[in-house]
């Protein structure tokens, strides 16, 4: 167990001595692969930010529900029971067609215009708010009752929420492709790096496989070395990240200080982070793994 | 024990190397292998590590056919040998001391035993005084001397020895000969493929003679 310990803590002391060996090369490597990641979790956090903002928007997205210009009473109070009994219903209010033309008189300055009328054309509406305000759910909400009897035309006041959600869905898509585009170039990166690795070490590997080193020794600090360079990749990528929202907090700061919620861009959170760190870890632990095993065969055929 | 019956091996150019070779080197002998330049002495000792497989014929090593092992088992049949390289095959980018490590770094021993070690078996080649200088700065057969110390620094059963005086003065040849027969009296079966008449006259082993592949009687 001892052995095992210091045998792994040797590969890891190996392998820093590796990236010190070539600080230039390392650090390139890293900064290529550190800006790469951060185009995706960038954009992954910009979308959370508009997802959650939205939300925010939309939280009271209400449905009009407009009855029939000749319903009469006793059909207008018929849908207000049947609101009372919904169980999606959240509450509802009802505006009168009276009430309606009271309002458009005083708010759009066309008193006379709307005195003139012969009779009064607006129906009488209820503002429904909903429990569930999903998009599905308000569009099922939507469907249901307009199915009522006298009910003329219901209005979803949220359809724009709606559709920025289909937009972030499909932004989410394309960062996702983006996403493994990036994790093929961190593979080719890595694979590449390891393979030059390989080649210049390649003295050694022949010589410590004559001297009885198991295969799996050979290659543990090269996927140590890819696993690292993975990782610390994913680092500057959490700090160029977590410095542009730094920024962009910064320079919101006064309109932050007025609209204190809405504005305040979120930074990553914390198993955001852990993945950011660990995915392209794993990954150049792939890219190191397929190019020694591929390597380490040319030489041992030669 | 070895035993080699019936062993040919043919490189894939097509050259016949070694021809119908059969022996057998028991537990704690000393054995020399000779024969001219190009008689299949190196490639012998490289059918023993498992470094060449005969095209035919079997090679047993302490029960083991070395000629059919998996890949996967030939490290650890490696380790069985001290292996003295006649082009010494040391690593230039490490100093003298972890040339020697090597194959304790390999075989997983902790630092401090490892350390022990390496200084034990530098003091025996007399190199103790170089264990920080790279072995670009040795000479010849200062050279020849730490492939030595790294073959035999983790107590192999098996000394195999490709022309280990081959670039040594007469004097050191002389002390190097001594060493060999050191450790072939504490158990170690050593097996040299040389020219060199000296120290065959010193040591009077068991010879096996090679000629152009065969065993020549
Ligand atoms: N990898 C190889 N491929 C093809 N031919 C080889 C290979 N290795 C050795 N040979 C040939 O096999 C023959 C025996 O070689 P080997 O190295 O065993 O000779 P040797 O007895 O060790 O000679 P020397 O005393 O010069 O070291 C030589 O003719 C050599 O050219
Ligand atoms: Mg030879």
């Amino acid at each position: 167990m001892t052995a095992w310990f210091s045998q792994h803590g040797r590969s890891v002391a190996q392998t820093l001595q590796r990236f010190a060996r070539t600080p230039l090369g390392s650090v390139l490597n890293i900064l290529v692969i550190g800006i790469a990641l951060s185009l995706p979790a960038g954009l992954y956090l910009v979308i959370d930010n508009l997802k959650s903002a939205s939300h925010q928007f939309a939280t009271d997205p209400q449905v009009s529900v407009f009855m029939a210009l000749d319903a009469d009473h006793t059909e207008v109070a018929r849908v207000a029971v049947r609101l009372k009994q919904n169980p999606r219903v959240q509450s509802f209010k009802l505006v009168s067609r009276d009430q309606a033309l009271q309002e458009l008189r005083q708010s759009s300055g066309l008193g006379d215009v709307v005195d003139s009328l012969p009779r009064n054309p607006l129906p009488d509406a209820y503002v429904v708010n909903s429990k569930d305000n999903s998009p599905q759910a308000l569009e099922a909400l939507r469907d249901e009752m307009a199915q009522w009897p006298r009910v003329a035309h219901v209005q979803l006041d949220a359809a724009w929420a709606r559709r920025l959600d289909a937009v972030l869905r499909l932004a989410q898509l394309i960062v996702a492709g983006l996403g493994v585009l990036l994790a093929v170039a961190l593979l080719a990166i890595t694979f590449n790096t390891i393979r030059l690795q390989v080649l210049t070490r390649r003295d050694e590997i022949e010589v410590i496989k004559l001297i009885g080193a198991t295969d799996a020794y050979i290659r543990r600090p090269f996927l140590y070395y890819g696993a690292l360079q993975g990782c610390a990749g994913g680092l500057v990528a959490w700090l160029i990240i977590s410095g542009g929202v730094w920024l962009v907090n910064h320079n919101l700061g006064e309109l932050s200080h007025v609209y204190a919620s809405l504005f305040a861009f979120k930074s990553l959170a914390l198993t955001d982070s852990i993945f950011l760190l660990l995915i392209p870890g794993l990954l150049g632990w792939i890219g190191a793994r397929l190019s020694v095993g591929r390597h380490l065969a040319l030489i041992a055929s030669k | 024990m070895i035993t080699l019956s019936h062993v040919s091996k043919r490189y894939p150019g097509g050259y016949q190397a070694l021809i119908d070779i059969g022996f057998a080197i028991e537990t704690g002998e000393m054995v020399f292998i000779v024969g001219h330049s190009g008689a299949g002495k190196t490639t012998l000792l490289k059918l023993l590590a498992a470094i060449e497989r005969p095209t035919s014929g079997s090679v047993v090593v302490n029960g083991q056919n070395v000629g059919a092992l998996k890949p996967l088992a030939v490290p650890f049949l490696r380790r069985n040998f001290g292996l003295v390289f006649q082009d010494h095959k040391l690593l230039f980018d490490r100093n003298v001391f972890e040339n020697v490590a090597l194959p304790l770094q390999i075989m997983g021993y902790a630092r401090n035993e490892s350390a022990r070690r390496v200084r034990a078996a530098l003091d025996k080649v007399g190199l103790l005084k170089y264990e920080k200088s790279f072995p670009i700065t040795l000479s010849g057969g200062e050279q020849q001397r730490l492939c030595i110390a790294r073959a035999i620094v983790h107590r192999p059963a098996f000394l195999l020895a490709d022309e280990p005086t081959g670039s040594l003065d007469a004097e050191y040849a002389t002390e190097i000969g001594d060493l060999f027969r050191s450790f072939n009296q504490v158990g170690v079966t050593v097996v040299i493929a040389t020219h060199d008449q000296t120290l065959q006259a010193r040591l009077s082993p068991r010879v096996i003679a090679l000629k152009q592949g065969a065993l020549a009687l």
